[in-house]
């Protein structure tokens, strides 16, 4: 067991980064939002918690902390002007925020510009393991568990199903989408923060506009109606490349090498057939044995 | 600062505003008719540069023989887009975002295909397939390659405005993007205008990236990234489904382009063009150039 996880330590690990990375996405899915800056939040938490415990020696939890305010309060500037707009026009404006953070970092010299930022270069060694990020996925598995059925959680809901008769019914709707855009973005800052301490180097291009398109992938993949399908799809598309390994080089294409064609026809088959992600293929198995739930008979989400 | 480039930076930028106009006009077709944001579309900018130059290349074609060649498998690749990610979507009456999150997918699989297909490295049209002739008109250098690029997709926008404007093709395309249930009660075959509009759109941008990869002399599978948001402010800025629009718009984000590398530095050109998208999105949410116009918005 030590031996299997010593030797996959950093791709275990991963499976739990993208996990948290999957629900920071899925809070706003929830609402029906497409927010495409997470891979940006990420890096903002990844950057601060960084320059906090190499420059001023902080231990790893304050700055874990610290970067994902940081993050939060980004995200809340922000958030408010563009919480106006909705469907695409988010998807696009939060799509800017991300590149606009993107060429922010490759442009201040202090975070190591285009180069990147190499952690722990010195005799000081402040790092996370697999059992930091799982500790932390469990708190925030956690959280969101307790969030259902909350009144949050109703609200998100409501304005999912129809935003302006949400409003009708006296829900604040700007104030939990903020509220849900936030909260997003703190998790994925705390995300980025065990990232930045588990790799021990960070670069702009790690937080791409091909970041946010995978964190999507995990959440659509595994489906959008419960927290769990997000960390169902952020499981099992990370292990993707690995489970592609068996392909074989046909005619010397070596399509293993290329895992986003997989990656991109698990997305359209699901989005195509499984509006309601692979959660709902897991749910249908257990109805066969437990009375039916609510979910399955749901209409389909958006997206 | 250096206000002497200003010229030839402003040359520079009505060049490469021609191509991200032209680009950016597939997006606003296919927004306008079928209120669909396509992400797919900076692939097959990539695909249609990668097509002709491997038609160049590897089969010895001329370029004027390529280009309308590469153009036309852009179209048809338009077409398969739509009938693989969005037709089953429509018949279904899915939400708007996920026929974003499919033509996400679509884009994954032919930017992978194209790696598996063509590699993953940046590929050059080989030498003497266009003529390397430059003008001096007093401090300005002029390429004649590049005032060929700006011919070509002025006469592609001007034939695009003839088309939706004066023939019946056009007509029908206008008569959808208003309202895709009087057009079909007054007997519009709207799945064949969809297909057709599909084909324009993306024959559009597969020129686009054909003229892009000429100019630059640079061919990559990643080379739609380099466009893409650049093509959503664009639309942003034009007002999303507006097509004169998006050629004004196409030319200013140009200029912004080349002015902040006059005023700022080449670094962050890209986040000006960001900070113009933001601020539109904020006070002028239907566009610059845009009325509030069809179902956009």
């Amino acid at each position: 067991m030590s031996e299997f996880y010593n030797a996959n330590s950093f791709l275990i690990s991963l499976v739990g980064i993208n996990a948290i990375m999957a629900l920071s996405i899925y809070i706003t899915l929830s609402c029906a939002m497409l927010s495409l800056s997470n891979a940006a939040s990420m890096a903002i938490g990844a950057y601060t918690a960084a320059l906090l415990t190499q420059q001023l020696a902080w231990a790893l939890w304050p700055a874990v902390v610290a970067g994902a305010l940081m993050s939060g309060l980004v995200a809340l500037v922000l958030g408010l002007p563009i919480m106006r707009l909705s469907g695409v026009f988010l998807a696009i404006a939060t799509l800017g925020f991300g590149e606009v953070i993107r060429i922010a970092i490759v442009n201040i010299d202090a975070l190591g510009g285009s180069e990147g930022f190499r952690l722990n270069s010195g005799d000081r060694t402040i790092e996370a393991s697999g059992w930091e990020v799982y500790g932390v996925l469990l708190l925030i598995a956690y959280f969101f568990s307790r969030l259902k059925g909350s009144r949050m959680s109703l609200a998100l809901q409501a304005i999912r199903e129809d935003e302006n008769a949400a409003r009708t019914m006296g829900i604040n709707v700007t104030f939990y989408k903020v509220a849900a855009y936030v909260t997003g973005a703190i998790v994925a800052g705390i995300a980025g923060a065990l990232y930045a301490h588990l790799r021990s180097f960070i670069s702009p291009g790690d937080f791409g506009f091909q970041r946010a398109v995978d964190v999507l992938v995990f959440a659509v993949v595994g489906g959008t109606l419960a927290w769990r399908g997000a960390i169902m799809g952020a499981v099992l598309m990370t292990l993707l490349p690995e489970a592609i390994r068996v392909v074989p080089i046909v005619g010397g294409f070596n399509i293993k090498d290329q895992p986003e064609i997989f990656s991109g026809v698990i997305l359209l088959a699901v989005i195509l057939f499984l509006p309601n992600g692979l959660l709902t293929v897991a749910l249908s198995l257990n109805r066969i044995r437990r009375p039916a739930r609510k979910v399955i008979g749901h209409k389909e989400a958006s997206p | 600062m250096n206000l002497a480039q200003l010229p030839q930076q402003l040359l520079n930028g009505i060049f490469s505003g021609s191509i991200y106009a032209l680009f950016a006009l597939g997006y606003t077709l296919i927004f306008g008719v079928l209120d669909i944001l396509n992400l797919a579309h900076a692939a097959i900018f990539m695909l249609g540069a990668t097509v002709s130059w491997w038609l160049v290349s590897a089969q010895g074609w001329s370029l004027l023989l390529a280009f309308p060649v590469a153009v036309a498998i852009a179209g048809l690749l338009g077409i398969v887009l739509d009938r693989v990610a969005f037709l089953r979507l429509r018949q279904r009456g899915a939400p708007q975002l996920s026929a974003l999150i499919s033509s996400i997918a679509v884009s994954l699989i032919f930017v992978g295909l194209s790696r598996l297909l063509f590699k993953d490295d940046r590929k050059q049209f080989p030498d003497g397939t266009f003529p390397q002739v430059y003008f001096d008109i007093g401090s300005i250098r002029v390429r004649l390659l590049d005032v060929v690029i700006l011919v070509v997709s002025l006469a592609l926008m001007l034939g695009l405005t003839w088309l939706v404007q004066r023939t019946s093709l056009g007509r029908a395309i206008r008569a959808v993007a208003e309202s895709p249930k009087a057009a079909a009660l007054l007997g519009v075959n709207i799945e064949r205008v969809i297909m057709q509009t599909f084909f324009i759109a993306s024959a559009l941008g597969g020129a686009a990236g054909i003229l892009y990869g000429m100019s630059l002399n640079s061919i990559e599978p990643g080379m739609g990234s380099q466009v893409e948001l650049k093509g959503l402010s664009i639309i942003i800025l034009g007002g999303m489904g507006s097509i004169p629009g998006a050629m004004l718009a196409g030319f200013l984000i140009g200029m912004i382009e080349v002015l902040s590398v006059v005023f700022g530095g080449s670094q962050l050109k890209d986040a000006f063009v960001f900070v113009a998208l933001f601020l539109v999105l904020l006070v002028r949410p239907q566009g610059i150039f845009g009325l509030k116009q069809g179902r956009a918005g």
